[in-house]
C-alpha cells in the first residue's frame, strides 16, 4: 500500500522523531507513506471567517499535489496522510468546505492559475484512521516487544477530536489512541483533561498560560501512575514536554513526566532501533522509564 | 447603545444592528440561537485569564456591542472547539471569536509582533507554534 504522506513544516524540524518514527512504524505494517513533492505549509490554522478565502490557496495546492502524485502513479491512493493534528485540521477543513462551495473552488482556482485545477479527489485522514481502517489486529500481530507494564496515558488535545465533523473519533468519549496502544501491550491510564486545551500557540507570546495548562493535564497523568503521555501533535508535545521547565518554575513541588508521540512507541513495540524511536530527542529524557521497564 | 440612568432599559441603534450583523456575517453563526446557558464557558479551559466570559461576548454581540471587542477575551481563546461541541443550540462560538478579532486585525492592528521574541526563541519554538501565533494574533 502506497499512500500521499503530508509530514508538515514541525516533523521536519523539532519533531523529527515523529516523522522517523512515523515513517519507520507504517513501513513495519506494510504501509508506504510517500512524501509529497514540493508541499508547502498548510497554514496551521483553518480560515474561520467565511470571507477569507486567501488562506485556502496553501491547503489547496497541497492537494493539488496528492492529485498529481495519484495521476503519474507515484502512489496508489487517493488519502493523504498526516499526522500533526494541526495540518490534519487545516487541509481537512480547506478540502470540504472548497469542495462544498462551488464558489469558492472557482476563486481557488482563478488565484493559482500555474497550478492543475484541483478536482476534489483527495480525501484527508490521519496516520491513526489509516491504522484503525486496517484493523489493531495488524498491528498487534507485528508486535515484536510489547509495551507490558508500561502505563501510558493517552493525550488528544483540541484538533484531533473537534470541531464537530472533523475529529477521527467521538469528542466526548475517544478510544482510537487507547485501541492502538492497547494492541501494542501498554497499560492505558486514563485521564479526564485528555481532550482539554494544553494552551496551543499561546506557548508563543503568553509561555505561563501555557504552561498553567499543562500543568493540569500533567499532573493528572502522574497522579493517576502513568509512566508518560502519548500524543499526537507536535504542539502539544512541546507543550507537555519541552514547557515542562516553565511549569517547574510557577509549581515547585511538579515532577517531570515523559511525554512521547504514540509513534514512537509503535517503533518500540515493532523492536525497530533508536534511528526510529529517536528517544533521544525527547524532553524529559524517556529512556530511563522504558529501561526501568525492560523495554530497552 | 446608550443606556438609561437607572440602566434598567437599552436602546438598541442602528449602529448596534450593523455590528451585529458584520459579526454574523464574518462568522457565519446566527447569534440569536444563544439563550445563555452558559456551557461554553463553564467547559472553557482558559476562563481565568479572560475579562469577559465566552457566553457573555455572546450576548453583547447579540446586542451589538462594540464593547465586545475591547475584550481580551478574543486573543485568549485558543479556538480549541471545547465550546463547540459542548453547545445545546449549535453555535460555533469559536468562529464568532474568530470573527470579533478580524474586526480588528483588519484595522492594521497587530496584537503580537515577532520582533518581541529572542533569537533563542525563535530557534527552540515549534514552527506550528510560531506560525498559528502570528496567523490568529496579527493582521
Amino acid at each position: 500500500m502506497k499512500l500521499p504522506y503530508y509530514p508538515g513544516c514541525t516533523l521536519k524540524t523539532t519533531a523529527k522523531s515523529f516523522d522517523a518514527s512515523t515513517v519507520a512504524s507504517a513501513q513495519a505494517l506494510g504501509i508506504e507513506l510517500v512524501e509529497l513533492p514540493r508541499w508547502n505549509c498548510c497554514g496551521t490554522v483553518h480560515a474561520l471567517a467565511k470571507d477569507d478565502v486567501m488562506h485556502y490557496l496553501a491547503p489547496i495546492r497541497n492537494l493539488v499535489r496528492v492529485e498529481q502524485m495519484n495521476d503519474e502513479g507515484l502512489v496508489d491512493d487517493n488519502r493523504v496522510v498526516t499526522q500533526c493534528a494541526m495540518c490534519y485540521n487545516t487541509l481537512k477543513r480547506a478540502n470540504q468546505s472548497a469542495k462544498e462551495d462551488p464558489e469558492k473552488m472557482t476563486k481557488i482556482r482563478d488565484f493559482m492559475e500555474k497550478e492543475p485545477n484541483y478536482r476534489g479527489s483527495a480525501e484527508v485522514v490521519h496516520m491513526l484512521e489509516v491504522l484503525k481502517k486496517d484493523g489493531f489486529e495488524k498491528v498487534s500481530d507485528r508486535v515484536e516487544k510489547p509495551l507490558t507494564g508500561l502505563r501510558v496515558a493517552p493525550y488528544y488535545g483540541c484538533l484531533l477530536l473537534r470541531p464537530r465533523g472533523f475529529g477521527i473519533d467521538d469528542p466526548d468519549k475517544p478510544s482510537v489512541m487507547e485501541d492502538l496502544l492497547g494492541a501494542l501491550g501498554a497499560e492505558i491510564v486514563d485521564i479526564p483533561f485528555k481532550s482539554k486545551c494544553c494552551g496551543a500557540y499561546h506557548t508563543v507570546q503568553m509561555k505561563e498560560v501555557a504552561a498553567d495548562l499543562s500543568h493540569r493535564i500533567l499532573s493528572q497523568a502522574a497522579e493517576a501512575g502513568a509512566d508518560l503521555v502519548a500524543t499526537a501533535c507536535p504542539l502539544c508535545e512541546y507543550n507537555l514536554g519541552d514547557r515542562q521547565k516553565e511549569i517547574k518554575k510557577i509549581f515547585r513541588e511538579f515532577e517531570s513526566i515523559p511525554v512521547v508521540y504514540y509513534t514512537q512507541l509503535m517503533a518500540l513495540a515493532f523492536g525497530q532501533g533508536e534511528e526510529a524511536t529517536m528517544f533521544g530527542e525527547n524532553d524529559p529524557d524517556p529512556r530511563p522509564i522504558l529501561k526501568e521497564r525492560g523495554l530497552i | 447603545m446608550s443606556t438609561g440612568k437607572s440602566r434598567l432599559y437599552y436602546t438598541y441603534t442602528s449602529e448596534n444592528a450593523s455590528f451585529k450583523a458584520r459579526v454574523e456575517e464574518l462568522s457565519g453563526e446566527k447569534i440569536d440561537l444563544c439563550f445563555q446557558c452558559g456551557a461554553c464557558s463553564s467547559g472553557c479551559p482558559l476562563t481565568a485569564e479572560m475579562d469577559l466570559l465566552p457566553s457573555t461576548v455572546i450576548r453583547y454581540a447579540q446586542l451589538g456591542m462594540g464593547e465586545a471587542l475591547d475584550s481580551n477575551t478574543i486573543w485568549v481563546c485558543s479556538t480549541c472547539f471545547n465550546c463547540e461541541v459542548r453547545c445545546p443550540r449549535g453555535i460555533d462560538i469559536a468562529n464568532v471569536m474568530e470573527a470579533l478579532r478580524q474586526m480588528r486585525l483588519r484595522k492594521k492592528y497587530d496584537r503580537v509582533s515577532l520582533d518581541d521574541l529572542t533569537p533563542e526563541e525563535l530557534r527552540e519554538l515549534p514552527q506550528v507554534a510560531i506560525i498559528s501565533n502570528l496567523r490568529k494574533l496579527t493582521g
